[in-house]
């Protein structure tokens, strides 16, 4: 809670910073993008308390209602949205849009943590899995048809989750693996890659027991890193244009600074410049003269590395690890699985926008647009977070009221 | 689900890894790798030099001779410049094509220029054009516009003495870390000689910019800005209205004027003649005039005649012998020797004019007597007291020295030459050793021979005898800055190793020469004139006509020294247009209309063409 309060201090103070006009200095100016922020901080409150005030029963009863609301509510944007940027994830109302994307986050954490809730599930099952699995890919499939990929990866972290209770780890390291395959396989030549695969598949064979069901694994497993190794360049291609962008960028097949890396090269310059104790506040010259693009929503940790120096940009991720960490824990004293599972949720959706936002600006994870939670200009986001977060709060004020 | 718990650790332990990496990464982004800094501060500042303004230049009477107009220089930062830049837009307003566009970038990219720092894209834009410019300049990314200034002569008059400033070249940015390329520095006359005074001081400002290019304000307000500091005016002994009539006197005729306050060494006017309007060698036309007027090899419009032009001083240099003469005690007033039409000992050489003879002194002044100066000359050289011809010359040569020829006086311009008095080795070089006498070098005693001496040299030899025996160091800027500041050197006098009491004869003689003599048309009604005429002999064509004067007798204000090249007698041309201008400057008007007439109209350079053409 404490933490919370600290964020969303702290993420105003710096949306103030990165989008600081001289013209407007009042804090309450509603034209200005700090103003706007100030109310919704307002309404995150207010949120939280209503949140806290509604009875804990409500969130697990109407688990699959809220989860089915909100894939109505992610295919009527696809028809009814608007676009801006490239993506058609938008509700407008006036000069305010609501995306609807960051509320399936909270939604999908309910209903996954509601089936597998049930005393009678076990991640062991095939059909358990393919349940598990649908639940999170088909709002991620959605997000996906709206052009904003990053919302739709967020998803995907609730593997975590589903590790926690019980998914075998290969499961885990097979997606890192895969993963990790498509984006080496766009960089290298195919036929070393190939050497590479069939050599590490001949080691594996050489070290596990020779049974035939782990042979069968292997040759799966060699046979679809080569359909990767030789696909990946050729799905890649069907990418939509922004976004093969961000990731050749990140891979360094384009390094073209003043069009396609821009985003890159002024966060890290950004960041860079902040020295060990930062350019003091609102004294950043990098993100205050829009030399960061997206400064304040995707961006916005540039503000905290230029203005607050090495220091700072350090007591942020130690906040957020802390905050991380507290959930897990928070998570682990549950005694209903419910409450535990929509803990592990919400600490796995949190560390996956931690990871990739911070990674991004420094430049070590590809430029995937989400925000930093609490930190992000934008009422949609801060809303979601405040609701992913407090309802989780509240289910763990009553733990020991519910059941195992 | 309590058989997974021990999976918490595995998720801590992601979180724990993954915040130690990034926090390793930003230890290193912005602790260690100092890059982005650079980066940081080469795109959200800029440095631009804040010029001094250049000091202005006064006459003695306070007319403004040079003063300042404002210019602007556009700069570039070609790694600054986008492929968004509207290249049509921006060539458009300063009028060039595209492919000169891409020259200049492509030039500013080059060494000594970089990518990285701005440097100049075109320069000196006018204000109309800067105005224009002012308004889109922040669509054109990379650019900006950099004011310096201009230097403008509103009298039109005193080209070479004011001089000019131009951009500096790599050997000067090398030598002095003060001038960055593009600078401008003093390139002759006063610009040059008084570069420190006049320049100033720069200063610097640091300006933060946004991702357009937009002006943001100073640096932490202001606490890293420099200000320039203004170069001091300078206050010139010269008079713009002297000088500019001098000028007008001098039109189609090749020679200098030079006119000096002997009571201060102040220079109020030094015309040299065939002159270039000084407004020609400024801003962009600057080198294009400056080809045309070197290129002119008859005229030779850039040569500083007054301070660089050796011409033998003809007769007038018998006022030196006369003086050195006197002193060495074997000269007095009552001395007289006989003419015969020459000099008589060698033969009647060298030759003189038909004039009562035998004359003392104070007659071989007023009547220039060639003969009797050859017995002085010789009487000097060969006096007893010197062992040796070469003691007797050096003895000789030391007294001509401290009259300031054929040494640097040291004034304050700095194309002023020595001039050139033989030395013994010279006469052993071209001689041979002891293969030569009183008697070979002769010419001397009537200013002829080797002698050169500057039009500067002759006014000072003039105010040095209108002084009765000391100079002071001429110089053409009375004081430096408001303060009035005034050098020392130039309040120190410097004298001759003449006696006082010898000038007096000579002087009377002179005032002849002007009363009854060969100068009477220099006479002058209500002032008594103390002047002197040659006919400096010259091996390339006519005669140099040579006047040298100072006025009034009594505290004298005006020494002058006035030579036309290839110009006959004295009298004919330098005597009328020296007393024109002593008229002019003493009574501030003109009497005698006819003959300023006569000056003005007088073109003695078509002729000197007719001359150059028949020899073809």
């Amino acid at each position: 809670m404490g933490i919370y309060i600290l964020m969303i201090i702290l993420g105003w103070g710096n949306i103030y910073a990165a989008v600081y006009n001289e013209d407007h200095p009042s804090i309450l100016d509603f034209s200005q993008k700090y103003g706007k922020q100030m109310m919704f901080v307002g309404g995150a409150f207010l949120i939280a308390i209503i949140i806290l005030i509604i009875d804990e029963s409500f969130y697990t009863t109407f688990a699959w209602g809220i989860y089915g609301i909100a894939i109505l509510t992610l295919i009527s944007v696809l028809f009814l949205g608007t676009e801006i940027s490239g993506s058609k994830s938008w509700f407008r109302f006036g000069s305010f849009g609501v995306q609807p994307a960051e509320f399936a986050k909270f939604a999908t954490c309910l209903a996954l943590s509601k089936f597998i809730s049930n005393t009678n599930i076990k991640l062991r099952d095939q059909r358990t899995k393919v349940i598990a699995a649908a639940i999170i890919l088909i709002p991620a499939v959605i997000i996906v048809a709206q052009k904003e990929t990053g919302g739709a990866l967020v998803l995907l972290s609730f593997v975590f989750v589903l590790f926690r209770e019980g998914l075998p780890v290969y499961y885990l390291l097979f997606a890192i693996s895969l993963l990790c395959t498509f984006f080496i396989s766009l960089v290298y030549d195919s036929t070393v890659l190939l050497i590479v695969a069939i050599s590490i598949a001949v080691l594996v064979f050489f070290i596990s027991k020779k049974s035939g069901k782990n042979l069968l694994y292997i040759i799966l497993g060699l046979s679809l890193a080569i359909g990767i190794i030789f696909g990946a360049k050729e799905g890649f291609e069907h990418f939509p244009k922004h976004q093969k962008k961000r990731v050749n960028v990140f891979l360094g097949i384009e390094t073209d600074k003043k069009d396609k890396a821009w985003n890159e090269t002024q966060s890290l310059i950004a960041i860079g410049s902040g020295g060990f104790w930062g350019k003091g506040y609102l004294q950043g010259t990098q993100t205050k003269y829009d030399f960061v693009p997206e400064q304040e929503t995707d961006f916005i940790f540039c503000t905290v590395g230029e203005e607050w120096g090495f220091v700072g940009s350090l007591f942020v991720i130690v906040l957020f690890a802390t905050l991380i960490i507290r959930l897990v824990l928070m998570a682990e004293r549950q005694r209903s699985p419910f409450s535990r599972i929509y803990g592990y949720g919400v600490a796995s959706v949190f560390l996956f926008h931690m990871m990739v936002n911070i990674g991004m600006t420094i430049g070590l994870v590809p430029v995937i647009g989400i925000p930093l939670p609490f930190f992000s200009y934008g009422g949609s986001s801060l809303w979601a977070f405040t609701i992913l977060l407090f309802i989780f709060l509240k289910l763990d004020s009553r733990r020991l009221q519910i059941l195992a | 689900m309590k058989q997974f718990a021990d999976r918490k650790y595995i998720f801590i332990g992601l979180v724990v890894i993954v915040s130690f990496l990034y926090v390793v990464r930003l230890f290193y982004i912005q602790i260690i790798e100092d890059k982005y800094q650079l980066d940081a501060k080469n795109q959200a500042f800029r440095f631009p030099t804040d010029y001094p303004i250049r000091g202005y230049i006064y006459d003695r009477k306070g007319k403004l001779l040079v003063y300042n107009e404002a210019a602007y220089d556009l700069m570039v930062t070609p790694k600054q410049v986008t492929k968004e830049l509207d290249t049509n837009d921006l060539c458009g307003l300063l009028g060039i094509s595209k492919e000169m566009f891409l020259k200049k970038i492509e030039k500013a990219r080059q060494a000594p220029n970089s990518p990285r720092k701005p440097s100049i894209f075109e320069k000196q834009i006018s204000a109309k054009t800067y105005a224009a410019l002012q308004e889109k300049l922040y669509k054109f990314h990379g650019f900006f516009v950099q004011s310096r200034t201009l230097r403008k002569y509103p009298q039109n008059t005193a080209a070479h003495l004011l001089g000019y400033i131009g951009e500096v070249n790599k050997n000067i940015t090398d030598k002095d870390p003060y001038y960055k390329d593009g600078d401008y520095i003093g390139i002759s006359g006063i610009e040059k000689a008084y570069e420190k005074e006049l320049r100033g001081i720069k200063g610097k400002k640091v300006i933060m910019v946004d991702v357009h290019n937009r002006e943001k304000g100073s640096f932490e307000n202001g606490k890293y800005d420099t200000l320039a500091i203004s170069g001091q005016n300078l206050t010139s002994s010269l008079d713009a209205e002297m000088q500019l009539y001098g000028e007008q006197l001098m039109q189609n005729k090749i020679g200098g004027i030079c006119a000096i306050d002997p009571s201060t060494g102040e220079v109020l006017a030094l015309v040299t003649s065939p002159s270039y309007d000084p407004n020609l060698l400024v801003g962009r036309s600057r080198s294009t005039n400056y080809s045309l007027l070197a290129r002119d090899t008859i005229g030779v419009p850039l040569f500083n005649r007054a301070l660089m032009a050796y011409y033998p001083p003809g007769s007038t240099f018998k006022l030196i012998n006369a003086l050195i003469g006197q002193q060495e005690g074997i000269l007095f007033p009552e001395t007289r020797y006989p003419c015969a039409r020459g000099y008589p000992v060698m033969g009647g050489r060298p030759a003189c004019h038909a004039h009562s003879s035998p004359l003392d002194l104070m007659g071989s002044v007023q009547h220039s007597c060639n003969s009797y100066y050859a017995f002085t000359f010789r009487s000097i050289i060969d006096n007893k007291k010197y062992r040796t011809t070469e003691e007797g010359y050096k003895a000789w040569r030391e007294y001509v020295l401290s009259f300031g020829v054929g040494k640097k006086i040291n004034s304050d311009l700095p194309q002023e030459l020595k001039g050139f008095v033989p030395t013994v080795e010279y006469y052993d070089k071209y001689f041979g050793k002891n293969q030569w006498k009183s008697s070979t070098i002769v010419s001397l005693s009537i200013g002829q021979g080797e002698l050169g001496v500057t039009p500067l040299q002759m006014a000072n030899i003039m105010a040095t005898i209108a002084n009765r025996g000391y100079y002071y160091i001429p110089h053409v800027i009375r004081y430096v800055g408001d303060k009035k500041y005034i050098k020392p050197e130039f309040t120190k006098k410097n004298y001759t190793k003449i006696d006082p009491k010898y000038f007096d004869v000579i002087i009377d003689g002179m005032e002849q020469v002007v009363q009854a003599g060969t100068g009477r048309i220099a006479k002058l009604d209500s002032i008594s004139v103390c002047g002197k005429t040659g006919t400096a002999e010259n091996p390339h064509g006519k005669d140099h006509s040579v006047f040298v004067a100072f006025a009034p007798k009594e505290n004298p204000k005006i020494a002058i020294a006035v030579l036309v090249e290839n110009a006959g007698f004295g009298a004919a041309w330098a005597a009328p247009i020296a007393s024109l201008m002593i008229e002019k400057y003493l009574t501030g008007k003109i009497t005698r209309a006819e003959l300023e007439k006569r000056m003005f109209e007088g073109n003695l350079i078509k002729d000197k063409d007719k001359v150059e053409e028949k020899k073809r």
